[in-house]
């Protein structure tokens, strides 16, 4: 694993706007003064006069987006998934979502992995703010490749989507060739005895904490939830009825994430003993963020800890 | 269209905002009957629409951003040949296109959901924006309530009509001096309005938001592609037509009952038999 390359998501954001803007030439792209932290950037520099900057003002940047779909316009917003979701919540709620307008919300810095710039910049409750949208859907790419197809996937659907980015480097594990289809999870490895049901950096430290798992003989099915909403409930339900125990892993509160889509499927369909991997209803704080996924138990380490702990109790 | 006529439909809207919020027994004709004449105006005499074909891309677009006075918006729609007059008894009932505040999944000709004050003058500036980016000539129009005005994302909006030389954006201020609590000043004074505005970089005019000569020349003059947006500040008044609302906070968010409905109609009839 040492010899992967690590980039951030929001590279593949970028990326993926410069790739899309000839055969969309409606795609315009806003940002609030985090042009270059989001990587909107870099679709900035190429195309000015699609590019339009805000200012810090969250809320007025999401309506206008929503007035630039109503009349035509393909938008892409982005900020921080914090400002994005939080701050401007009420705005993407009424304006995009009840709308139903043609937005692509694309916030960076989501998680715990934002690192030294602390809990007020770390964005641990983006997905469920988002999910409760009605119609909005909502992806959590978990390489820079994933990203890339997110963006790709989003432009091919008509309506509000909402994809959170990070800003650290992770492993690339993706092929330059991945798409994914929105609402479908992917089986990436194939188990008995537990799911993990992981997307983000979480679903790369799953991966790595399964080959750890399959040391001590316990052979885990990871799944990657890259959408969370439409949650893939088929593939979910029929992993859960074969491993008999399904474990989350997000970089997210556990409170309104992907474990709890998990257990709200899980508990109406197919009660299944659960447990939540994810920040555990605290606010984050400042560091490196390799050290504060150690801490929080969200690298590979973490899961593989509390994995084997819920499936030896 | 002669000012007489504009004010006659003006009174069948007015009438339409008794009857709608009277079935409903609820909603809010004080600053309904407020913005009466001036959407009135727009809808019969400055925007181009088109009621056969309300997803024109070449229209003029709509945002009422004080969406709580959707009976006067649905009114001038249904006078204009939106959807059939009866529709307007619906208003706030079950299964109705009629949504209690503006809802453009529900409706067509309506171009932009609202209700929440501040955002539809957001979204109206992205409808200039992309104008001005579709190379259209339409303008986008919105108007916004005083009390509206005390929300920060107003003034977000402003600063970015301006930073972008929205000069097809027209914004009307519905200037009745009455928000729910009270008057502006008992509540949090946005005054002075105009001043704001100019500062935010705004060519601002005053009128009186009932008299059709004022806000004919407001509108003809806010046409000017200067690279400035617009704002229109019309002193009016809440509850206009009817005896007992005019300049009384109380008919903000109430309907008349049976009793208070006869003497409104009354009132409205009497006004229109002058007209």
């Amino acid at each position: 694993m040492s010899e992967t390359k690590r980039i951030a998501t929001r590279e593949g954001y970028g990326r993926a706007l410069l790739e899309l803007a000839e055969e969309y030439p409606n795609l315009v792209v806003m940002d609030a003064d985090l042009a270059g932290a989001t990587r909107t950037g870099v679709f900035a520099k190429a195309y000015p006069d699609r590019f339009f900057n805000a200012g810090i003002a969250e809320g007025n940047m999401m309506t206008v987006a929503a007035g630039l779909a109503a009349s035509g316009m393909l938008p892409f917003v982005s900020s921080f998934a914090m400002f994005a979701t939080g701050r401007a919540y009420e705005q993407i709620r009424n304006s995009i979502g009840y709308t139903e307008l043609n937005v692509k919300i694309c916030a960076s810095h989501g998680g715990i992995s934002v690192g030294e710039d602390g809990a007020s910049h770390q964005c641990l409750e983006d997905v469920a703010l988002m999910r409760q949208i009605p119609g909005m859907v909502v992806m959590v790419p978990a390489d820079e490749v994933e990203a890339a197809a997110c963006v790709r996937a989003a432009v091919k659907y008509n309506g509000p989507v909402y994809i959170r980015f990070g800003r650290a480097a992770v492993p690339v594990i993706n092929k330059p060739d991945y798409t994914c289809e929105i609402g479908k999870a992917t089986v990436v490895r194939e188990g008995k005895d537990v799911t993990i049901a992981a997307n983000g950096l979480c679903f790369t430290a799953a991966m790595e904490a399964a080959d750890m798992l399959a040391a001590d003989g316990i052979d885990a099915e990871v799944i990657n939830f890259c959408t969370v909403k439409p949650l893939d409930e088929e593939t979910l339900l029929a992993s859960a009825k074969k491993t008999g125990k399904v474990v989350t892993a997000e970089e997210h509160s556990i409170i309104g994430g992907l474990g709890s889509a998990v257990a709200e499927c899980l508990s109406e369909k197919l009660p299944t003993p659960l447990y939540r991997i994810g920040v555990r209803d605290v606010f984050g704080e400042s560091g490196p963020f390799q050290e504060l996924l150690h801490k929080y138990e969200l690298d590979a380490e973490g899961v593989y800890k509390q994995v084997k702990a819920f499936v030896e109790k | 269209m002669e000012n007489r006529q504009l004010k006659i439909i003006a009174n069948e809207v007015r009438k339409d905002i008794i009857d709608g919020t009277h079935a409903a027994k609820c909603g809010h004709p004080g600053g309904s009957l407020s913005s009466a004449d001036i959407l009135t105006y727009l809808y019969f005499e400055e925007m181009h629409v088109d009621p056969k074909n309300p997803v024109d891309p070449d229209r003029d677009r709509f945002v009422l951003s004080k969406g709580h006075a959707a009976p006067a918006l649905y009114g001038a729609m249904a006078e204009r040949g939106f959807f059939p007059k009866e529709e307007l008894l619906t208003l706030r009932k079950v299964g109705t296109r009629l949504q209690g505040h503006p809802s453009m999944r529900h409706l067509p000709g309506v171009d932009m959901s609202t209700g929440s004050l501040g955002q539809g003058v957001s979204a109206a500036c992205g409808m200039a924006l992309a104008g001005k980016l579709l190379k259209k000539n339409y303008r986008a129009y919105s108007i916004l309530g005083d009390g509206e005005l005390e929300e920060g994302q107003v003034w977000e909006a402003a600063m970015f009509a301006s930073a972008k030389k929205l000069d097809n954006l027209i914004l009307v201020i519905d200037y009745n001096n009455l928000q729910i609590d009270g008057t502006l000043a008992e509540v949090n004074s946005p005054e002075p309005i105009d001043a704001k505005f100019e500062a935010f970089g705004f060519e601002v005019f005053c009128i009186d938001g009932h008299d059709f000569d004022q806000i004919r020349d407001a509108f003809a003059k806010a046409k000017e592609a200067n690279g400035r947006p617009k704002a229109i500040i019309a002193k009016t008044v809440k509850g206009k037509g009817v005896s007992f609302m005019e300049n009384v906070c109380g008919w903000h968010g109430k309907a008349t009952n049976d009793a208070e409905y006869e003497v409104a109609k009354a009132d409205l009839e009497r006004l229109g038999a002058t007209l």
